[in-house]
């Protein structure tokens, strides 16, 4: 009890302006610490250490030029080059997300249906039941830079027919762009499709 | 290797339970120890700024309207620059004023420690409101609800008064989060996070075509986004997307930032109870129920969609509809858990997408919302389905029930069925108006009985302050706004002020001696006892509702 009453008098030690005003003051000192003051420290330490990392991680071409963000995947039509996943955004990287589609919905089952026959015409080599699901699913964040391994290999015959590279050489190649687990262990193994495509096009200009 | 990677990051967990739980304990129990070398100065700089002279303990009404009172202050705040960001600076992309309901419905969300976002990160606010709205509520809703539950954890366990809120609230920016979010800030960025005030891109690809690549301050809002349960993303695909999410080894990190904190606060409660064992019982309750809804989650997402299986392709990696390769169904599952269990909100999947027995699993930690849970209030719900089940217990054998020494009688009780009844009310019965309405019916995205998990996913989230959605909720209407508004607040303030009332009423009881006829609190059948509490107050309400969304849907599906 006697706690209470201190307690009491710490309370009515102090007028209720001059308690908000505290609040209000309070509110300040952490708006511009939390808000101002340590985003902008973080990005000029960033900015300073390690820029590359800091502004993108932007892959440049031999030239020199900027092709884009290693870690961002990018719509590829040609048929001779390898294709990443499916994209309700076709890779636009103002935007970011995917239909959301349910495991029932109705839509997402028509469009990997015509996904399926589409793919069937453009790779006869290849038997359906080798297919892998990736391929045919929408990523989260549609922009997705990354495919299985096996769903790079199971495009490798057409390319070859397409370019005139040897099967043996794009199987190399895939498996020089594989990336293993993190540590050995974390995530998938998996191939950023537009190092790979990268690679890729810097042997057919050979 | 799936089960393998899981079973390290839960290790890893285990391992810094005991060292961050001390770490807290010391930070929040106002005895002279060695933290304050390092931070005692800054501390006493912010306190003589604001005007703080007396540090000593407050009652619980004082703790309470303190906490409510900053709260609304900071919305203030946040409610203006929202409203007026494009005339202010780093606005480089020319972004315009955000809309009132919207807005209403962003601070209070960021405010709440919720996260829902019905805005689109990438052009719906500036590189400043990222910053001082985003990033600061992300603190300071952070540090208010840690700031909580320290005191109710003070008041069961009968320390001589509840604390003081403004030095609580300071004591935590500045001895955990702030020093934490630096750390993590630079080594996401090490692991290739953006951080940068640079405006969007724009790159030609390989392909010919124009990329228009949204950047910036990425990195600094990742690291407090999780250190504090918040889970707000930058973009809207949030840590799906690459930039805030790129590889296995960022996902590793951000697990253990957005679970370490919440997972160490059962051990700092057992330092304050003087009973370790106490916190560990607590811990295991809470890790049995983990471990089994990841079980569920993970196992129902390596089996896949069977209507895609059925399509007769290499279905062997599971359901990837939503999902980012670099993951897999280990790491999207794992971080599904964790998300919905610490009530982080944050998404490196997208949950709409998960097969309907896997979605079970985010949908029923944010329904039991005390499985860890977020910035406090997950052990704060959990130490209340504690009393509880004491309570039952002493209804069983006709004894008065204590709680670490204390008496357990009617006021306390009323307020524990306070808390835990507006849960499923402000969950049920917006879900319930929302079908009566066009307004809620016209943004299902999918049909069927998906379509009814989504507007009680969307609900339950906010309730539990989540902030995860079923993402193809069509939720940037006036409706929307204005309900989950609603909901979210009513989910935060209603029972964290009930229980701040019974700390304040448990701390005026005089303690009983312990006798041989004690109902023990801490041992291997008291866990049971918990357990079995949660589940049967806490699941058996949502069950029936639970059948007829997901349950349905899997039993069409299959």
């Amino acid at each position: 009890m006697v706690n209470s009453i201190e307690l009491e008098e710490e309370q009515q030690s102090m007028s209720k302006g001059a308690y908000f005003l505290m609040v209000v003051r309070l509110s300040v000192v952490f708006i511009v610490l939390c808000g101002i003051i340590y985003p902008l420290a973080t990005t000029a330490i960033a900015q300073v250490v390690m820029p590359s990392q800091a502004n993108g991680s932007l892959l440049t071409n031999k030239a020199g030029v900027v092709v884009g963000s290693e870690l961002i995947g990018q719509n590829f039509t040609d048929p001779a080059l390898f294709h990443g996943r499916v994209s309700s955004i076709d890779y636009k990287a103002e935007a970011s997300g995917s239909n959301n589609y349910g495991p029932s919905n109705p839509d997402m089952l028509q469009r990997t249906k015509d996904f399926i026959t589409q793919w069937q015409l453009d790779n006869p080599e290849v038997p359906l039941n080798k297919l892998p699901v990736d391929l045919i699913t929408n990523s989260g964040s549609g922009l997705d830079p990354d495919i299985t391994p096996a769903s790079a290999i199971v495009q490798i015959p057409r390319i070859s027919n397409l370019t005139g590279i040897p099967t043996s050489q794009l199987e190399e190649l895939v498996a020089k762009t594989t990336k293993g687990r993190d540590l050995g262990l974390f995530g998938e193994e998996r191939v950023n499709v537009l190092k790979l495509n990268m690679a890729l096009s810097e042997m057919s200009a050979k | 290797m799936g089960v393998l990677q899981i079973v390290v990051v839960i290790v890893i967990l285990l391992l810094l339970v005991k060292p961050v739980g001390t770490y807290l304990y010391h930070v929040f129990s106002n005895e002279p120890n060695r933290t304050d070398r390092w931070f005692a100065r800054t501390e006493k700089g912010i306190y003589s700024l604001i005007g703080l002279k007396k540090r000593g303990g407050m009652s619980w009404k004082k703790y309470a309207i303190s906490f409510v009172l900053t709260n609304i202050v900071l919305v203030a705040f946040s409610y203006i620059f929202l409203r007026l960001q494009k005339g202010l600076p780093l606005n480089p992309s020319g972004i315009g004023n955000m809309e009132e309901t919207l807005t209403f419905n962003t601070v209070i969300s960021f405010m709440t420690n919720t996260n829902l976002q019905h805005y689109s990160g990438e052009t719906g606010v500036s590189y400043f409101s990222q910053m001082a709205v985003m990033t600061m509520l992300m603190f300071t809703s952070a540090a208010s609800g840690f700031s909580v539950a320290v005191a109710f954890v003070r008041g069961i366990t009968g320390q001589k008064s509840v604390g003081n809120f403004f030095e609580d609230f300071v004591k935590a920016h500045i001895r955990i989060f702030i020093p934490l979010a630096v750390l993590v800030t630079l080594i996401m960025v090490g692991l290739h996070v953006p951080q940068t005030l640079k405006p969007t891109l724009a790159v030609t690809t390989l392909d010919g075509q124009t990329q228009q690549i949204a950047i910036g301050p990425i990195a600094s809002l990742e690291s407090i986004k999780h250190l504090g349960t918040n889970g707000g993303g930058f973009f809207g695909a949030n840590s799906a997307h690459p930039f805030e999410n790129p590889s296995p080894l960022t996902n590793v990190l951000e697990i253990l930032s957005m679970w370490m904190l919440p997972a160490s606060l059962p051990y700092m409660y057992g330092l304050f109870a003087k009973n370790k064992r106490q916190g560990w019982m607590i811990f295991s309750a809470m890790m049995t129920l983990f471990v089994l809804f990841l079980g569920l989650n993970y196992y129902s997402e390596t089996q896949g969609n069977p209507a895609i299986n059925a399509m007769g392709i290499d279905s062997s990696q599971g359901s990837m509809e939503g999902k980012e390769v670099r993951f897999g169904i280990a790491q999207s599952a794992l971080f599904t858990t964790v998300t919905t269990a610490a009530t982080t909100g944050t998404v490196n999947n997208m949950h709409d997408t998960q097969t309907p027995l896997g979605s079970i699993t985010p949908l029923t930690l944010m329904m039991l919302n005390n499985v860890f849970g977020g910035k406090g209030v997950g052990l704060v719900n959990m130490l209340m389905y504690a009393i509880l089940g004491v309570f039952l217990c002493g209804l069983m054998v006709g004894r008065t029930p204590e709680f670490l020494g204390r008496k357990i009688e009617a006021r306390e009780m009323k307020l524990i069925a306070i808390a835990i009844l507006i849960h499923p009310l402000i969950i049920l019965v917006p879900t319930a108006g929302a079908f009566l309405t066009n307004l809620g019916n016209g943004s299902i995205s999918n049909p069927g009985f998906h379509g009814m998990t989504q507007v009680l996913y969307e609900y339950t989230s906010a309730a539990a302050n989540n902030g995860s959605g079923f993402e193809g909720l069509a939720d940037n209407t006036s409706f929307w706004n204005i309900t989950t508004g609603v909901v979210m607040m009513l989910g935060r303030y209603v029972s964290i002020i009930a229980m701040l009332a019974v700390a304040g009423s448990m701390i005026k009881k005089k303690p009983v001696p312990e006798t041989i006829g004690t109902f023990r609190t801490d041992n291997g059948l008291f866990t049971g006892i918990l357990i079995g509490t949660v589940l049967i107050i806490g699941a058996l309400t949502f069950l029936p509702v639970i059948v007829l969304g997901p349950i349905a849907e899997y039993l069409t599906l299959r």
